[in-house]
């Protein structure tokens, strides 16, 4: 090695090795390292696509009728990828369709709760004393109400909304987020390194931004991941009450419910929805365990 | 006496808190006087040593003396400004002179930081306007300051042993040139080979850098080893004030004599033959301190007239203070055991 070529290797290595990374561009690294992640994030990213672009594609409506086939299964001739329901609509844009709203019930509610749920929770259990306890029992006020009490009331109030459904997901499920959050920060407040940022001159807000939320994060991905599949559930549930969304407005949950009606003269309108519901879920379940471990430093392989 | 004026002069400091016992519908406190009536000075590139048993206040007067915890009378003349009563705000910025290292080394620290962003974090928050390039110069600088290599700065803590997190720890609390050094057991949770590390890391560290160290520990062949002055403190209050070796030879107050006698001689031939008066009993509970001395129901020279009044803490014309009202006669009764037992000056020694 001659003399040049060693002082840029040192250089080089000098670089590298003092410029600092933050938790973030580490986290985001060791997610990419994460195969199952990486997957999940393929096929979130996949779908969000094809439900945005998907309807635009084909030839078909969700609400117009082929008045020629019934009940079709799938086949290319006929031009309804995933066959037509006993109306005759083709399945494939109402797939679609159905995955727009699901997802945006979805991210939307599970958003709200996690907005509210998180700021709350981590006030609530930071300031503690008085103020937690009024806090806290007002959560515990809201909670006692019973759900579809609370949708059934929004619903004859505001009238039939599919952003109500939004609000009576995104109400209800903040109180739970902001139950753990602040059982989290609670903990954390105690711990030495905050005491350490408040004696290095910290101020509150500082020490909530950069101590307290970023230790809160594991727990609140996992529970987001969880979420979102029970808003979307929930928001199925709803649908077959007729509490949620209304024809020819669909959702995942309720192409699932007519096609679960459908089981044994047309399969496919439970197949296609069911995957797409299945996989979606799938990849936010992989995927919120690959954040939590990738934002853990400890969990580094 | 010391002749340099002191940095930092605490006055009468009472630190107590409020611990609820009513039930539900009946509002009731008790309070507990975790520091009481606490005076001392620091000097300019001193160290004072604390000393106590757990549950004595050390602790909370660390804590007090940044402003963790609010103190209810008295004054912390920090530099002439007293820093009771200071606005929370005003208190933040006084936080740059006066930094604290903590007893759990690891806990300390944020897991979820590299250690390059947690030596930064005083900078970020007092010198705003300082450049990246600045403060990844000055964290790399403090790192091999402390006997870190400036490549570590992108760990994570649990990659660190806790001595190496105690040297973090000390770059934390250095990297904005602080003037007073507060050490809440520094070494108390080390292992025994690693503590004579930090130690000396932080005695070499006060020497180049002109730092007034406050050293809080329980082990007093530790504090003998990097302290200037010695603070004795039992139940909130303060027992003794002394000189390094006028605490270790000739110690005054009859709770110093029993610490000291407590500590183990690492010769076996000696630690047999050596009488051992070790205290009996527990610390009271701070929330029912005894009357008078509180030190009285565990001394063993204690007579009635010590549950009467709480005794003062005198000056001696040595410069020493002690807060026993039976500290003349003790002294003399001391030096007579010494003349007749050449054993027990030993001991102490």
């Amino acid at each position: 090695m001659t003399e040049a070529t060693r002082d840029a290797f040192s250089q080089a290595l000098d670089r590298r090795t003092i410029r600092g990374r933050s938790l973030y561009v580490d986290a985001w690294h060791r997610l990419l390292k994460n195969k199952a992640a990486v997957a999940a994030l393929i096929v979130l990213a996949t779908m969000i696509v094809l439900v945005g672009v998907g309807p635009m594609l084909s030839d078909w409506d969700h609400e117009i009728p082929d008045w020629d086939h019934y009940s079709t299964p799938p086949s290319l001739e006929t031009g309804h990828l995933f066959g037509t329901d006993a109306l005759g609509r083709d399945l494939f844009v109402r797939t679609m369709i159905g995955g727009r709203i699901s997802l945006l019930v979805g991210l939307v509610a599970t958003l709200v709760s996690l907005v509210i749920g998180v700021s709350y929770g981590a006030v609530a259990g930071f300031f503690g004393g008085r103020v937690d306890n009024i806090m806290m029992r007002f959560v515990d006020g809201i909670y006692a109400m019973p759900f579809m009490f609370f949708v059934i009331v929004l619903m004859v109030v505001f009238g039939r909304n599919i952003f109500l459904i939004f609000v009576a997901i995104g109400a209800v499920n903040w109180l739970d987020m902001a139950r753990i959050v602040r059982g989290q920060t609670l903990s954390l407040k105690n711990k030495d390194f905050v005491e350490a940022a408040r004696a290095c001159g910290g101020t509150e807000m500082q020490i909530i931004r950069r101590h307290i939320i970023p230790n809160l994060l594991g727990v609140v991905i996992v529970y987001v991941t969880l979420t979102i599949p029970q808003v979307i559930l929930v928001e199925s549930f709803l649908s077959f009450l007729g509490l949620g969304v209304q024809e020819p407005l669909t959702s995942w949950g309720a192409l699932v419910n007519e096609g679960a009606q459908e089981l044994e003269t047309a399969p496919w309108s439970l197949l296609f929805p069911a995957s797409f519901l299945a996989a979606t879920l799938f990849a936010f379940n992989f995927l919120g365990d690959g954040l939590r471990d990738a934002l853990d430093p400890k969990d580094r392989p | 006496m010391n002749p340099r004026a002191p940095v930092l002069q605490v006055r009468d400091l009472a630190v107590h808190f409020r611990v609820d016992t009513g039930s539900l519908f009946r509002h009731d406190y008790r309070v507990v006087r975790a520091v009481d009536n606490v005076s001392f000075d620091v000097h300019s590139a001193e160290t004072l040593g604390v000393v106590g048993e757990s549950g004595c206040g050390k602790s909370t007067l660390a804590r007090a003396i940044l402003g963790l915890v609010s103190a209810q009378g008295g004054s912390i003349l920090w530099q002439g400004e007293d820093l009771v009563g200071l606005s929370e705000e005003a208190l933040r910025l006084k936080r740059r002179e006066i930094q604290l290292i903590f007893q759990d080394p690891s806990g300390s620290l944020d897991p979820r930081m590299t250690v390059g962003e947690i030596v930064a974090e005083p900078l970020k928050v007092f010198y705003p306007s300082m450049s990246r390039l600045q403060i990844r110069e000055r964290v790399a600088g403090m790192m091999k300051m402390v006997g870190l290599s400036a490549e570590q700065i992108n760990r994570y803590p649990h990659e660190f042993s806790g001595g190496q997190c105690q040297r973090i720890g000390i770059a934390r609390a250095l990297v904005v040139n602080p003037r007073l050094v507060v050490c809440d057991e520094p070494v108390s949770a080390l292992d025994v080979s690693i503590q004579a590390q930090i130690v000396n890391l932080l005695k070499d560290l006060q020497k180049k850098l002109r730092l007034s160290l406050i050293f809080i520990a329980h082990d007093l062949s530790v504090v003998r080893h990097v302290s200037d002055r010695v603070l004795v403190m039992y139940l909130g209050r303060i027992m003794e004030v002394a000189d390094r070796d006028s605490v270790y030879y000739h110690a005054r107050h009859p709770y110093t004599r029993a610490l000291i006698e407590s500590v183990p001689i690492p010769d076996p031939v000696k630690e047999r033959q050596r009488a051992r008066r070790s205290l009996e009993g527990d610390i009271p509970s701070p929330l029912n301190p005894p009357s008078g001395c509180v030190f009285r129901t565990r001394c063993p020279y204690a007579i009635d007239a010590c549950a009467d009044r709480v005794p003062a803490l005198e000056t001696l014309e040595d410069g020493s203070q002690v807060a026993c009202i039976r500290h003349e006669e003790l002294a003399e009764q001391w030096k007579r055991e010494a003349d007749t037992d050449p054993t027990a000056t030993e001991t102490s020694s």
